[in-house]
């Protein structure tokens, strides 16, 4: 069985952001999943980007400078 | 699609309106978008339309790359550069403001920017030497406290001649102003880096030198600008969804409406092509085309060349004109006859014409391109003997 795990999604302006903040994680080997912004959320119809709580930090760091986000939320 | 037969060979001297052909990875390219995802990208978020947003996404980074720039979400697609102009020309510019550009410039400069003088835009046209060239203290003396932008060519789609651009941003920049590049005839055939030429907005074409379909373009615009640029249109754009306004960020802001996704990745296909080709190898290969056949025209009486005599002060475009026979008659002949595409007349650009002294006649156009041979040169050149000897 799969250890629970806590997540937390970055939202962005719109999809070409998403994407391009995936395409650095990818580059980083952080692994991430692209979901549908939760509607509790955000009323958006975009995408966001979920990553496990731990890895935050790691994640705004290599963001920081190449691509916005607007904000975080726990899932 | 069929090869064409030896006999039937045609030779593509048009493309300064639009190349051919295509490297084999662009018609992929496009084929793979139509066969195998489909999907619109920035809507939904299924795996389909993702795909379709990550081939936007690597067409703007191998922009981004070619260009020098550093974030590619500052680039926003449009359907040619045309369209990218207009974005920039109508607006940035309001009653009162100053415009400065010069007398070389397509239509697709100059028709907006007369437009915007019946609007209470004052406009200043450069004049250009009769080989078309731009000497930047005469856009210095220009400059007025109302002075906003300095929009020019790259270089010339009638004679070639390449503006000092580096001298002119910099000109714009030292006083504040913004400058506007339309690199239609450059793209991917000269370097182009928005720092080094201290570029505020880039407009290009995607079915010229990059090497894209027709229907593909973008505009560069630098950080803080959008601020100050309305979009031409306004509509969905996949993102804000639940607000009634325009979002105010790159590229959303300029990008309304489902984008031309299968063109964006022909293009993206043709920008690669070019950044493996290299534009310096490139420019070398159109350089020592138009060289060739300059030095052939030279021996040619009857034969009137416009624009620099050196192939190093030119894109691969030559404008020339036969004594006796009018460019429209010639173009046809080099069709019917010899089977050479070419395009005479004015070019979309009476202001330059105008300014070499071939209005309202104009001239026949040869655009060569990065596959054009030297043996097509060659039989042009006999072609041309030919048509002035009366043959």
């Amino acid at each position: 069985m799969r250890e629970p795990q806590e997540f937390i999604v970055f939202l962005f302006p719109s999809v070409s952001y998403v994407l391009k903040a995936e395409k650095i994680l990818k580059e980083q080997g952080i692994v991430h999943k692209l979901i549908p912004v939760p509607r509790h959320i955000s009323s958006d119809c975009g995408v966001c980007l979920r990553v496990a709580v731990g890895q935050q930090e790691r994640v705004a760091g290599v963001l920081q400078g190449r691509v916005d986000w607007e904000r975080t939320v726990f899932l | 699609m069929q090869p064409e037969a030896a006999d039937n060979r045609l030779i593509y001297f048009d493309n300064a309106a639009t190349s051919w052909p295509k490297p084999a990875e662009v018609i992929e390219a496009m084929t793979h978008y139509s066969g195998r995802i489909g999907g619109s990208p920035g809507r939904s978020g299924h795996r389909r339309s993702l795909d379709a947003g990550r081939i936007l996404l690597e067409t703007r980074e191998a922009l981004a790359e070619l260009f020098g720039i550093e974030d590619s979400l500052r680039i926003a697609f449009t359907k040619n550069a045309t369209e990218a102009l207009n974005i920039a020309l109508l607006g940035l510019l309001h009653p009162g403001d100053h415009v400065i550009t010069s007398s070389m410039e397509h239509n697709s400069v100059m028709r907006p920017l007369r437009f915007l003088e019946t609007q209470g835009i004052q406009l200043s046209v450069v004049s250009c030497s009769g080989d078309g060239r731009l000497n930047p203290e005469d856009v210095r003396a220009s400059i007025r406290p109302q002075t906003r932008l300095l929009v020019a060519a790259h270089a010339s789609n009638v004679t070639g001649t390449i503006h000092p651009i580096a001298e002119l941003g910099q000109i714009a920049r030292d006083r504040g102003i913004l400058f506007c590049l339309d690199a239609a005839q450059t793209a991917g055939a000269l370097p182009i880096h928005i720092e080094k030429m201290a570029i505020d907005l880039l407009a290009f074409s995607g079915h010229k030198s990059l090497f894209g379909p027709q229907g593909t373009g973008g505009l560069y615009i630098r950080e803080e600008v959008e601020k100050r640029l309305r979009p031409l249109m306004m509509g969905g754009t996949g993102s804000r969804s639940e607000f009634e306004r325009q979002p105010d960020f790159m590229p959303d802001k300029y990008e309304s409406g489902t984008p031309n996704t299968v063109g964006i990745a022909g293009l993206g296909a043709g920008v690669r092509f070019v950044l493996t080709e290299g534009v310096q190898a490139i420019r070398s290969r159109e350089e020592m085309l138009t060289e060739q056949f300059l030095d052939g025209l030279a021996s040619l009486k009857g034969v009137v060349v416009y624009g620099p005599p050196d192939a190093a002060s030119r894109t691969a475009v030559v404008s020339f004109t036969i004594a006796g026979v009018s460019p429209s008659e010639a173009a046809l002949e080099f069709d019917e006859r010899f089977r050479i595409l070419c395009r005479p007349g004015l070019h979309c650009a009476p202001a330059a014409h105008r300014t070499i002294g071939t209005f309202s006649q104009g001239t026949v156009r040869f655009g060569f391109g990065y596959f054009n041979k030297d043996e097509e040169i060659s039989f042009a050149l006999e072609a041309i003997r030919s048509l002035v000897a009366g043959d």
